[in-house]
């Protein structure tokens, strides 16, 4: 129970540090990265082997975000975990920075550049493949947005995931249900979900993506069969841990304004003190 | 000199695919980390050998070049060492995002091979032909991309890839290239130009199988009293600088002949040096804008003028007479 409770605090502290990172910057995916901030968490202090003094260690988990522009979540977790100084953070997005707006492999920790959707899995299966290939255990996690999934060529990682039976590769579907447009049912329906990916090959899971508990368990369990990928899909909520910003499409990419962002901090220390 | 222009020979019964392909095999069984991926294209690469010899070190992806290429980049991002051989139509064009992201951005190892480029498909119509993929590939930072004269550059281009650091688009075509080289007596360096054919009345550059036009073409007009000197282009990028700025110094003239649209290739790369450094007059000859005629290598050259006849008759006009 206290690993939860730290993991709940971890999560909201994630928070305030990437609300703290975008309000300054004055540009982020706000919603985006809320949306998966208890992933990141569990992620990253209950489920990965990495060693943040040593990132490219040869038997580390590998962390592919392939949602890209959910990155101030993963910057603020990996200054947190101490791949880089949190002091960095206020670095985000301005003059020839290295923290910018998507994944990039010159920050420590992170793998591959992402940003255009569709990418992130394909290079994961390689990754999968050459942990087989070296009968070496590590694991390959693959964040992706359910709207990012109307990208013909996850389907065609998906395939090829299947045919080489890659049961060291987990993807993550961070299922909030909204993108830029609106809801992703009206944009372009991924419906069902869970029977297009059994369909393809893999081992399907769905959990609460917000609940911290659950995603332990969840993420510790993996793969969930031997011999085939596991997809997990993750119910989120996006712009999670923030009242004003729940379930709103349009905060995909909002920046709060300055009542906006003192109202959000003021809720996330709330639940800090909760969680005390 | 090690040119076969000089020596007659009979003719070349071997593709540089297969020689890359038998070339691979020899390296990868010494090297497990040496990977081929294909997308269905085993056969039209000359990849079956090594497919039935190291079946594990054989990627079959199916027909899904983006697939390909981002797999084979997180291959290379996990210490493998992957030759990806898939058609240059597709290879180029339906995967040049993950070759800008997955390979040049994110710095993975890639060896891209491009088979059955430019007009190797002439009768398939332009779906198939690949005359845009050097100016594709030359645009994206931290790429570099070659063309190998013959069966005997093929080889050693192909050896030297394995441990250059530097991902690469090597294009090739289908069919066995008549030899520039005699044999593999000469000295292969990335990035450096090979001076094929001595001369300082004009310079023809050339890359992959126009290398041997040009040297036919200079044979032709050494007979007739001009001097025409051949560079071998096998890398297009980096390009050779100064190979380029000497040859317009000292012989003030410089045609250039490629198998691309004469937009972004060879062509250009040649002209964006010239113009800096030393204006001369250059003469682009490649195929022209538009969608290419179609007919087999030979009659499509033929049809666009990238024919010794052509080239002699340009030089000659570019030296007044």
């Amino acid at each position: 129970m206290e690993d939860i409770k730290f993991l709940k605090r971890k999560a909201a502290e994630i928070r305030k540090l990437l609300l703290e990172t975008i309000y300054e910057a004055g540009t982020g995916h706000t919603g985006s990265s809320l949306s998966n901030t208890d992933i990141l968490t569990v992620l990253y202090y209950s489920v990965m082997n990495v060693d943040p003094q040593n990132p490219t260690w040869e038997d580390r988990d590998r962390y592919i975000q392939s949602k890209g522009h959910a990155v101030e979540s993963y910057w603020a977790v990996l200054a947190d975990r101490g791949f880089f100084p949190k002091e960095e953070l206020k670095t985000f997005s301005k003059y020839n920075s290295r923290l910018i707006g998507h994944p990039n492999n010159k920050v420590p920790g992170v793998e591959m550049n992402t940003g255009s959707l569709g990418h992130g899995l394909s290079v994961s299966v390689g990754m999968a493949l050459a942990a087989k290939q070296d009968y070496k255990s590590y694991k390959v996690f693959t964040l992706m947005g359910d709207g990012e999934l109307a990208e013909g060529s996850v389907w065609e990682a998906a395939m090829a995931a299947s045919q080489y039976k890659l049961d060291n590769l987990i993807g993550i579907i961070d299922r909030n249900r909204l993108q830029i447009t609106g809801s992703t049912s009206d944009v372009m329906s991924n419906e069902p979900l869970d029977k297009k990916w059994e369909s393809f090959g893999w081992s399907v899971v769905e959990v609460d993506g917000n609940d911290v508990a659950e995603l332990v368990r969840v993420l510790n369990g993996v793969p969930k069969t031997i011999g085939k990928p596991t997809i997990i899909l993750a119910n989120t909520i996006k712009g999670k841990g923030i009242s004003l910003a729940e379930n709103v499409a349009g905060w995909h990419h909002h920046v709060p304004t300055k009542e906006e962002y003192e109202l959000a901090m003021k809720e996330l220390s709330e639940q800090l003190e909760v969680l005390s | 000199m090690n040119h076969a222009a000089l020596k007659k020979k009979p003719g070349n019964h071997i593709a540089n695919r297969k020689v890359i392909s038998d070339t691979l095999l020899h390296l990868a069984k010494e090297n497990k980390d040496i990977l081929v991926l294909t997308s269905d294209s085993r056969g039209s690469a000359s990849m079956a050998p090594f497919a039935d010899a190291l079946p594990d070190q054989l990627v079959e992806v199916g027909i899904a070049e983006q697939n390909l290429v981002g797999i084979a980049a997180g291959l290379a991002a996990s210490g493998k060492k992957p030759f990806v051989a898939s058609p240059a139509c597709f290879l180029s064009m339906r995967s040049i995002e993950q070759i800008k992201v997955d390979i040049a951005y994110s710095r993975t190892n890639v060896k891209l091979i491009g088979i059955s480029g430019g007009v190797s498909y002439g009768a398939l119509g332009m779906s198939h032909h690949s005359l845009q993929d050097l100016a594709v590939t030359r645009a994206i930072p931290d790429l570099h991309v070659m063309m190998p004269a013959d069966r005997h550059e093929a080889k050693k281009m192909t050896e030297a890839l394995v441990d250059y650091q530097t991902p690469v688009y090597m294009r090739i075509g289908r069919n066995p290239v008549e030899d520039s080289y005699i044999n593999e007596d000469y000295d292969f360096e990335i990035g450096k130009a090979v001076t094929m054919h001595e001369g300082n009345d004009l310079t023809i550059i050339a890359s992959g199988e126009t290398v041997r036009i040009a040297l036919d073409t200079a044979c032709l007009l050494q007979s007739e009293g001009i001097g025409c000197r051949v560079l071998n282009m096998h890398t297009i990028k980096p390009l050779d600088e100064m190979a380029v700025i000497k040859a317009a110094k000292e012989t003030a003239r410089i045609i250039t002949i490629e198998e691309h649209s004469i937009y972004g290739g060879l062509g250009s790369a040649v002209s964006e040096v010239i113009s800096q450094n030393c204006p001369v007059p250059v003469k682009i000859l490649g195929i022209p804008d538009e969608p290419a005629i179609t007919g087999n290598t030979k009659e499509v050259f033929e049809h666009y003028g990238l024919s010794v006849a052509n080239v002699s008759t340009i030089a000659k006009e570019m030296m007044g007479n």
